[in-house]
C-alpha cells in the first residue's frame, strides 16, 4: 500500500479497516484530545467540516454524539456508545452513521513509548459492503460523483 | 488488502472488452442481450467475459432469474486505484490538526499560566 505519511490504513480482513498514526504526546493527553468536546471540536472531521454538535458522556453505558458540517452546509451524523472505557488505554465503542444502516465496532488501543503514542483503531463493521461504503463517502459526495470517476478511470485505463 | 484480491481485479481490468463493459455499467446496470448488443458480440461470448469480471468481484448480478442484470462493483476498483490512500488523505488532515493541538495542550501543560486565554477565540 502507498501510504507515505505518518497515517497508516489497512483492512486486514474483508470488515476491517485498521488505522494507526503515532503522536508526539503522552497518550494521556491524547486520549483527552480524543474524548473531550471541547478538543474535538478543534480537529475531528474532514478538512473544511466542523462539528456543530459535539457531546460526550465517557462511561459504561455512555456514549457520543457529533454531527459534522460540511463547507456547503451538508450535515454528517453519527453517534456512540460506550463498551469498554480503560482511560488512557484503551477503549471500545459501536458506532453508527445517521445516512448509513448498521453499526460498527470500533477499539482504540494507545500506547505510550518515549513520550509518544501510537494510536491503533479497529474499525470492525456488520459487512463488507458496509465497510466499502464508508470507505467510498469517507472522500466523496454522492454515488453520482462516484460513478463519475469511475467511468473517467476505465476511460483512461482503457485508453 | 490481499494483493491476491488486487491480481484478480487488474487481470479482470487488462481485457479491453471488459472494461468497456464495466464502463457501460458504470452508467446503469444491464442485462446480459442489453450489453451484448453494442459490443457486437454473441451473448454466450458476454456471459464469459462476466463470469471473469464477477469472480474478480468487479460486478455482481441481480436475483431476477429472466434479466439477472449486471452492476459494476465498487470495491476492488477502490482498492486498485487510489480511493483508499484519499479516504487515509481525509483522516490525516484531521490528525494533522491533531498534532498542532496537541502541541498547544504540552506548551500549556509546561506553562500554565498561559492556560488562561483558553476559549477565547
Amino acid at each position: 500500500m502507498r501510504n507515505t505519511g505518518t497515517l497508516q490504513v489497512t483492512t486486514p480482513s474483508d470488515r476491517e479497516i485498521v488505522l494507526t498514526r503515532v503522536f508526539n504526546a503522552p497518550r494521556r493527553m491524547v486520549f483527552e484530545a480524543f474524548s473531550k468536546p471541547e478538543l474535538l471540536r478543534q480537529w475531528f472531521g474532514p478538512h473544511g467540516w466542523s462539528l456543530s454538535v459535539c457531546e460526550v458522556d465517557l462511561r459504561l453505558g455512555g456514549g457520543f454524539r457529533f454531527v459534522m458540517k460540511g463547507p456547503q452546509g451538508e450535515e454528517m451524523g453519527m453517534r456512540g456508545s460506550y463498551k469498554e472505557i480503560a482511560p488512557p488505554e484503551r477503549s471500545i465503542h459501536m458506532e453508527s452513521f445517521d445516512d448509513f444502516p448498521g453499526e460498527s465496532q470500533v477499539t482504540t488501543v494507545f500506547v505510550e513509548k518515549d513520550g509518544k503514542t501510537t494510536m491503533t483503531a479497529t474499525v470492525l463493521y456488520e459487512s463488507k459492503e458496509v465497510r466499502d461504503a464508508v470507505i467510498q463517502t469517507g472522500m466523496e459526495r454522492g454515488a453520482a460523483e462516484t460513478y463519475d470517476r469511475l467511468a473517467e478511470f476505465l476511460l483512461t485505463t482503457a485508453a | 488488502m490481499s494483493s491476491l484480491n488486487l491480481d484478480a481485479t487488474f487481470a479482470a481490468l487488462a481485457d479491453p472488452t471488459r472494461r468497456a463493459i464495466l464502463a457501460r455499467l458504470a452508467a446503469g446496470e444491464a442485462s446480459v442481450m442489453e450489453l451484448a448488443e453494442p459490443f457486437d458480440m454473441s451473448q454466450p461470448a458476454i456471459s464469459k467475459h462476466l463470469k471473469v469480471l464477477e469472480r474478480a468481484g468487479l460486478i455482481s448480478r441481480g436475483r431476477d432469474a429472466q434479466r439477472r442484470p449486471c452492476r459494476v462493483e465498487m470495491t476492488p476498483l477502490l482498492e486498485a486505484t487510489d480511493w483508499l490512500e484519499k479516504y487515509r488523505n481525509t483522516l490525516e488532515s484531521s490528525f494533522q490538526r491533531l498534532d498542532a493541538l496537541l502541541e498547544v495542550m504540552k506548551a500549556k501543560e509546561k506553562n500554565p499560566r498561559k492556560t488562561k486565554s483558553e476559549g477565547e477565540n
